[in-house]
C-alpha cells in the first residue's frame, strides 16, 4: 500500500510570532524575528493557550509543540477529537535537545539546596520525547507515538515518520511536528563554545560574512491524512507531502562532509520518492543555517543533486529570519514551505548582500519573488540537516 | 523554623494547590484530590513544600492516610505543634 498523502493542518509558533500565517506573512514581508543576536519567541505566553496545570506540566518546548498542534489539529477540523478511531492516529514530534530549561533549572536545585530540592516534574519535563507524549495525551491520539532525536534534522525525520505511517497504512492520520526551547544558559554556552554560533549575532546564510547561525526556539505541526479521507471528509487540502529522503554522512560529529555527499544523497532519494526529477522542482527550502560549513555543503549537494536545474531555482532560508530553532527547524521549514508553495511566493534570505565563491546559486536576496507555476502544480524540497551527519529531505507539492 | 498559625499552614497549602492547576473556589477541607485533579506528582510536591517551610516529613504511606485537602493540613499543623 501507498497511499498519497495531504496535508490538512499547519501549526507554528516562531520568533515571528504565534501561528503559521504570522511566519508566512512575516517571512514574506522581509520582517525579521531576531532581536540581539537570539531568535526567541517574545510574544509566546503559554497561559494565554493552556491551562495553568498544562503550563506547569511541561517544559517550554512542549509547551510550543502544544500550541502549534492545536492549531494544526483545528485547522484540520480536529477540534473536538479526530475522525477517525484514535488508536489509528500517530504523533511524531522531534526536538534536538528537550527539556533542557528543565534540567538547568533542576540540576541548579540540586546543587544549592540537595537531592530532595528537585521536583517530581523534572523528568516528565525534561523527557526528549515529552511534545509527542503530551500532544497525544493532550488530543486523544493514540496510534504510535514517539519523539525523534536528530539534533537539527528532528522535525524534519519527524514528518518523514509520519508519511510513512500513513503512506503504508500503519495509521489512518499523523501529527507530526517538531519543538525546541533550547535558549539557555548552558546549550547558549555550549553552542558557543564549539563555535557553532555567530559572534555577530547576524544570521545571513549563504552570505559571504556569515559567522554561524543565531539560536532560535519555536515549534512546528502538520497534519498528515490519505488524500482519500481528507477529500472524502471534505477537509481543506493546504499540500502534499510526496517524498522522503534521509541519509548519514558518517563522517564527523559536527562538521558537514564538505563534498555535501550525504546531503546530495538525501535530496536524491526525496526526489526519487516523489517520482520527480530536478526539472520539477520549482522552490527549495534550504538548511541555511549561515554556518560557513553548511552553506558551502549544501550549495555543493544541492549542484550535485539538482545538475544545472540548481542554479536556476530559487534557493532560501528561513533561518535568515527566525534564526536556527534546531529540532523544529525542519518542521517550522516544512510548514512554511507548504504555504509558499499554496501562495505561490518564494520568501527572501534576508540580510544576503556579499556573494561567497563557495555559494553561487539563487538565494533570493531581493525579496519575494513570484513562482512560476509552469501549468502544474508547485513543488518544493525542504532541506535538514543536524550535528551527527543526519540528513532528511522532504518533498512538498502544492494543493 | 518560626512557628507558623493553623491558618498560615491552610493558606499556603491552599495556595500551594492552586498553583498546581486547582481551582481555588474548588478546594476546601472536604475535597478529595481527585475533585481538584491533583495527582501523585503534585502531592510529592506539596510534600516538598511543607517538608521545606514548616519541616514536616509526608511519607508516602502517610499520604495513603490523606484521603482529603482537610486530612494533609490537620497532619502538618498535628506535626508543627509539637
Amino acid at each position: 500500500m501507498s497511499r498519497r498523502v495531504a496535508i490538512t493542518g499547519l501549526g507554528a509558533v516562531t520568533p515571528l510570532g504565534v501561528g503559521a500565517e504570522s511566519l508566512i506573512d512575516g517571512w514574506s514581508a522581509g520582517e525579521s524575528g531576531i532581536e540581539d543576536g537570539l531568535g526567541r519567541c517574545r510574544g509566546f505566553d503559554p497561559e494565554e493557550f493552556l491551562t495553568r496545570k498544562e503550563t506547569r506540566r511541561a517544559d517550554r518546548f512542549t509547551q510550543l509543540a502544544l500550541v502549534a498542534s492545536r492549531e494544526a489539529l483545528d485547522q484540520a477540523g480536529w477540534a473536538d477529537g479526530p475522525p477517525v478511531d484514535p488508536g489509528r492516529v500517530g504523533c511524531i514530534i522531534g526536538t534536538g535537545i528537550g527539556g533542557i530549561g528543565t534540567i538547568e533549572e533542576q540540576h541548579e536545585a540540586l546543587r544549592e539546596r540537595g537531592a530532595e530540592a528537585v521536583s517530581p516534574l523534572a523528568v516528565p519535563l525534561l523527557m526528549a520525547n515529552a511534545a509527542s507524549g503530551v500532544v497525544a495525551m493532550r488530543h486523544g491520539l493514540k496510534g504510535q507515538c514517539y519523539g525523534t532525536v536528530s539534533a537539527c534534522a528532528a522535525g524534519a525525520h519527524a514528518i518523514g515518520a509520519g508519511l510513512r505511517m500513513v503512506q503504508h497504512g500503519d495509521a489512518e492520520a499523523c501529527i507530526v511536528g517538531g519543538a525546541e526551547a533550547g535558549i539557555t544558559p548552558l546549550a547558549q554556552a555550549a553552542f558557543k563554545g564549539m563555535g557553532a554560533t555567530s559572534a555577530s549575532g547576524v544570521s545571513r546564510p549563504f552570505d559571504a560574512r556569515r559567522d554561524g547561525f543565531v539560536m532560535g526556539e519555536g515549534a512546528g505541526a502538520l497534519v498528515l491524512e490519505p488524500e482519500e479521507a481528507a477529500k472524502e471528509r471534505g477537509a481543506e487540502v493546504l499540500g502534499y507531502l510526496t517524498g522522503y529522503g534521509a541519509t548519514a554522512d558518517a563522517h564527523h560529529l559536527t562538521a558537514p562532509e564538505p563534498s555535501g555527499d550525504g546531503a546530495a544523497r538525501a535530496i536524491e532519494t526525496a526526489l526519487a520518492d516523489a517520482g520527480l526529477g530536478p526539472d520539477e522542482i520549482d522552490y527549495v527550502n534550504a538548511h541555511g543555517t549561515s554556518t560557513p560549513l553548511n552553506d558551502a555543503s549544501e550549495t555543493e549537494a544541492l549542484k550535485r543533486a539538482l545538475g544545472p536545474r540548481a542554479s536556476e531555482l530559487p534557493i532560501s532560508s528561513l533561518k535568515s529570519a527566525i534564526g536556527h530553532l534546531l529540532g523544529a527547524a525542519g518542521a517550522v521549514e516544512a510548514t512554511a514551505t507548504v504555504l509558499c508553495l499554496q501562495r505561490g511566493v518564494a520568501p527572501p534570505t534576508l540580510g544576503w548582500e556579499e556573494r561567497d565563491e563557495d555559494c553561487d546559486l539563487d538565494y533570493v536576496a531581493e525579496g519575494a519573488r513570484r513562482l512560476e507555476t509552469n501549468g502544474r502544480p508547485l513543488r518544493a524540497i525542504s532541506n535538514s540537516f543536524g550535528f551527527g551527519g543526519h540528513n532528511a529531505v522532504l518533498c512538498l507539492e502544492a494543493a | 523554623m518560626t512557628t507558623a498559625t493553623k491558618d498560615q499552614i491552610e493558606e499556603r497549602m491552599t495556595e500551594a494547590l492552586e498553583s498546581f492547576g486547582a481551582d481555588r473556589d474548588d478546594i476546601s477541607r472536604d475535597a478529595k484530590w481527585e475533585s481538584i485533579d491533583v495527582d501523585s506528582l503534585d502531592l510529592v510536591e506539596l510534600a516538598q513544600i511543607v517538608e521545606e517551610e514548616y519541616g514536616v516529613r509526608m511519607k508516602e504511606e502517610d499520604m495513603k492516610q490523606m484521603p482529603t485537602v482537610g486530612s494533609a493540613i490537620d497532619f502538618v499543623v498535628e506535626r508543627t505543634d509539637k
